[in-house]
């Protein structure tokens, strides 16, 4: 089943699914933030015990430490602590342990954190960094990914072979490279010497920032005992707490970690980025919160970053216009610690063949250690960088032999029963008809006037893949509790981070329960103390992983109910159902109110006692399938849980005069299994649609010797209310997910993975022009149509 | 630091607040009055978050200092609710699905009743032109025009229907 919507809400779908899955219900959220109730980390208060932190960062992009001398800073009034990495010995990171909290003997990028201060005002804080002297030996640093392969390359981690690491990276000591991914498949060389047509390209991706409207900010609080309570703007707070814990060699139970809800994350706040430094300062001023508050500027620079990548693409294709090979080299512009570069690397790797069908292909995909800020998760996970470059090739190789760009992906792209690039057998995908439905509600192979003598138009598509890139055992819980009325409070560890996480587990649960959606209450905020574990926010994996536990949990609750409802209205639980908040039987007829008998249990006849009590249901989800791939090859039976599939077809127009490309309309089309909210999958497909218009035509973290250039609102630029594309149309596919709950897997990221080179293949379409890498700039798309001759 | 003692009427009522010199409505409103709806996003009047009425007019509150604050009136998105009833461009952001994070949300209701004020029917490019200094990286932006535009509406609606 499909429907085709357009951005203006629209009533609730028909669906077999329970209700109210498939129904758009409102936001959970939403009352609360138009009324400016929603609290988020910075809304918290702590009283006047609390003190500000603010941290002292390395001005060069490498350089040895050789001194800090906080004597004057401590000597000033108000100032409580100054901790340097002397108090944080131990390493931190998510997939490879090479970091340490505070620079112990080097810095390695503009921003790295070499001492932090806790002062009664932020002022004094602030004023108290310049008192902090630190003596340098700048070393020279490495600003480029494909610089730092070199064997005379300077050595950014010396101890590299000596880092703790997770068995599915693989490291080579002694280089610059925390983890090499390579697939080998088929015979690449062979293919492409008999192929029709080859195209080869490279691009540069550039940095770009994650910018949510609500900047990091951590509290931290160690009791007398050495026990820590951090609140925080956070993505995961269960990666936090075992990360921080063991980084400081605490138990995991002795760090609470409470997460309001979180004002835009995008990625940039999974993992542990700046948290471990609020509480590394609160260690030293026991008692005492510590709010650690990042400005605007430290966002851009000292948070985790879009990593760059250097691309470079060889496909083929035989006469027919059938894939043939490929053969890939990525360089990822890692940053200065590994964090989560060494996994997208991963992902770029077991994805490089795009959503196609290639038999051959060899893809080396490096992550490599540079002096720029540290690289992380963003909205897509490596996926829009790698698939600009490879979805604008696979449309320079359908033009190359005369065939329309979407048929070409149409006839490639995978289909269930697919042999992947990894030999893992593709599941059911609707990633033809999300070709055919976005090409359609563009008007594909249908060319405008333009709006004016002086514009030119364009159309492009790109097709897109991406599997959840996360630890093969990324595991999620949940719980649910009845009140005295038979209302439920849901248990869940996952973020409300604004993607309408808390509205549609909501649904699941009312559903699976029989419950109407109004009943259902989730137990905020996230609370590592008292929330059920789930490993991150990210990957867009809570729909599909915790929604199971979510079931799970409650299908355990409902079970407990028809069994105590069974036992004394003497039929078995079989013959009973819970429909709109009441127990019927379909045998007896018999109906009762879940009200009282779901926190007391039920009477036995005669004042005889009583049978049941609180009913308390539990669930839990481990994907348990997902087995290694070889480190030569990058085979293996079963490399990711499953791809979520799409496309994006985009109409453009360009202005010959200045060189500014409009998006005048968008169609996105996405197969998420199930619409568990149909309105809030089109708004996931329209916001994601407008921040990959912005990374495509204005996005670029200006790195100049390792020093962020436009650390500013003003001088990065996004997408305003005046960017935004008036059409926009989302497009919903469902082909059911065979583990996933109600048949749904995620959406969240994937919309704007394909957008950047929509965007490119359009301006082709208008001008002739490849633009390659983003962004394009109006200056950018000007200058190339002078180069052209297509403006003098 | 001199410290100065301000009369403020903020959301209809008057407070006597001690400032620093150098604080800003923004601080003011978040750490001396508790009102934390008022986000704070850039602290140099780029993103809008902090927008508040001053004056009848919306102002980025991070760009206000306190003390200039001295007799004026000071309203933020607590006020906008009456009694438990929504303000409408309230309920058509609810409508919408115009909120996602909602970190922007504060700032673009202020813009937006604003906006509303001074022009009960305004065109769309109205209306991106009101709600360009407030960044939102969730929602796309189209939302949050279409729910403006049927708030709108409905203030027309409801300004016909009093009239009756």
């Amino acid at each position: 089943m499909d429907t085709v919507e357009t951005t203006t809400p629209r009533p609730h779908q028909e669906s077999a699914a329970p209700r109210p899955v498939g129904e758009s219900v409102t936001r959970l959220d939403a009352h609360e933030k138009v009324t400016g109730e929603a609290l988020f980390a910075d809304d918290l208060q702590f009283g006047p015990n609390m003190l500000y932190a603010r941290i002292k960062r390395s001005p060069h992009p490498h350089a040895r430490i050789l001194k800090i001398d906080a004597s004057r800073a401590l000597a000033l009034p108000g100032v409580k602590t100054v901790v340097t990495g002397q108090s944080t010995p131990g390493f931190i990171g998510l997939y490879l342990k090479d970091r340490h909290i505070f620079c112990t003997d080097r810095a390695r990028f503009v921003g790295d954190p070499v001492a932090g201060v806790a002062a009664t005002t932020e002022e004094i804080a602030e004023k108290a960094l310049d008192l902090i002297d630190v003596e340098y030996e700048v070393l020279p640093p490495v600003l480029d990914p494909e610089e730092g392969v070199r064997p005379d390359a300077e050595l950014l981690h010396p101890e590299l072979g000596s880092y703790e690491v997770a068995n599915f990276i693989f490291p080579q000591p002694g280089t610059n490279i925390p983890n090499l991914f390579k697939i080998r498949k088929g015979d690449v060389d062979k293919a492409l010497s008999e192929a029709a047509a080859v195209v080869h390209h490279s691009f540069r991706v550039p940095h770009v920032q994650h910018v949510p409207i609500e900047p990091h900010v951590a509290i931290a609080k160690v009791d007398e005992r050495g026990r820590v309570t951090l609140w925080g703007s956070s993505q995961s707070p269960f990666a936090q707490r075992n990360l921080i814990a063991s980084a400081l060699g605490i138990s995991q139970a002795d760090l609470e970690v409470v997460a309001p809800y979180v004002g835009g994350g995008f990625g940039c706040k999974a993992g542990v980025s700046m948290e471990a430094l609020a509480v590394a300062i609160a260690m030293q001023v026991r008692g005492r919160p510590v709010k650690l508050r990042l400005t605007r500027e430290e966002e851009f620079y000292t948070t985790f970053v879009r990593q760059g990548l250097v691309a470079h693409f060889t496909m083929a294709c035989d006469a027919e216009g059938n894939l043939t090979a490929m053969d890939n080299k990525f360089f990822w512009d890692g940053g200065a610690y590994a964090e989560y570069g060494v996994n997208m690397t991963r992902g770029a790797g077991y994805s490089s063949s795009g959503p196609y069908d290639v038999p051959n292909v060899r893809t080396d995909s490096y992550c490599v250690y540079t002096n720029h800020p540290v690289g992380g998760p963003m909205r897509g996970f490596g996926q829009p960088e790698m698939q600009c470059g490879l979805e604008q090739c696979i449309n320079r190789l359908a033009l190359e032999i005369g065939m329309d760009p979407m048929e070409f992906r149409r006839r490639n792209c995978v289909k269930e029963g697919s042999n992947l690039v990894t030999g893992m057998k593709m599941h059911a995908t609707g990633i033809g008809e999300c070709l055919e439905k976005a090409a359609e509600a563009i008007g594909w192979g249908h060319k405008d006037p333009p709006s004016a003598p002086h514009k030119r138009r364009g159309k492009g598509i790109a097709a897109m893949w991406k599997a959840p890139a996360m630890s093969p055992n990324a595991g999620s819980s949940a719980w649910i509790e009845m009140s005295e009325d038979g209302k439920c409070t849901l248990g869940l560890g996952g973020q409300e981070i604004g993607q309408g996480t808390f509205t549609v587990m909501a649904q699941m649960a009312a559903a699976a329960l029989g419950i109407p959606y109004d009943w259902v209450r989730i137990a905020s905020p996230v609370d590592t103390k008292y929330s059920p574990y789930e490993w991150q926010t990210v990957a867009s994996r809570l729909t599909w992983s915790m929604g199971n536990a979510v079931v799970a949990a409650t299908k355990d609750a409902r079970r407990q109910i028809l069994e105590l409802v069974a036992r004394s209205w003497e039929e078995t639980p079989e013959d009973l159902d819970i429909v709109n908040g009441n127990v019927i039987s379909a045998k007896s007829g018999r109906s009762s109110s879940l009200k009282g008998l779901v926190v007391y249990g039920l009477a036995r006849p005669g004042d005889q006692g009583w049978i049941g009590g609180p009913i308390l249901g539990r669930g839990s989800f481990m994907p348990t399938y997902v087995t290694g791939l070889d480190p030569e090859t990058g085979q293996g039976e079963r490399a990711v849980v499953h791809y979520t599939t799409g496309a994006q077809a985009i109409e453009i127009e360009v202005d010959l005069e200045t060189g500014r490309v409009e998006v005048l309309r968008g169609a996105s089309a996405f197969d998420m299994g199930k619409a568990i909210n149909p309105d809030l999958v089109r708004v996931q497909m329209e916001g994601g649609l407008v921040q990959g218009i912005s990374t495509a035509l204005f996005e670029s973290l200006q790195l100049q010797d390792g020093v962020v250039r436009n650390p500013s609102f003003v001088d990065y630029r996004i997408a305003t209310s005046a960017d935004a594309p008036r059409d926009m149309q989302s497009i919903i596919v469902e082909v059911p997910q065979d583990d996933g709950p109600f048949g749904a897997r995620g959406v969240g990221e994937h919309s704007m993975v394909p957008t950047m080179p929509a965007i490119a293949n359009a301006i082709h379409d208008a001008l002739g022009i490849h633009p390659g890498a983003p962004p394009f700039t109006a200056e950018k798309v000007y200058l190339a149509m002078v180069d052209a001759g297509l403006v003098k | 630091m001199a410290h100065h003692r301000i009369s403020v009427t903020v959301n209809g009522s008057v407070e006597s607040v001690d400032v620093p010199s150098n604080m800003t409505l923004l601080t003011m409103l978040r750490e001396k009055l508790g009102l934390t709806g008022t986000k704070n996003g850039c602290t140099a009047g780029e993103c809008g978050a902090c927008t508040v009425f001053l004056n009848d007019e919306p102002v980025n509150s991070c760009l206000v200092l306190a003390v200039e604050c001295d007799g004026a009136e000071v309203r933020t998105v607590e006020s906008l609710a009456r009694k438990g009833k929504l303000d409408p461009v309230q309920q058509s952001v609810i409508d919408h699905n115009a909120v996602q994070c909602g970190f922007c949300t504060p700032g673009v209701l202020i813009s937006a009743r604003a906006l509303l004020d001074r022009n009960p029917d305004p065109s769309e490019e109205e209306i991106r032109d009101a709600l360009v200094g407030n960044l939102c990286r969730c929602t796309g932006y189209v939302r949050i025009l279409d729910a403006v535009k049927d708030a709108a509406q409905v203030g027309a609606a409801s300004e016909t229907g009093g009239s009756r």
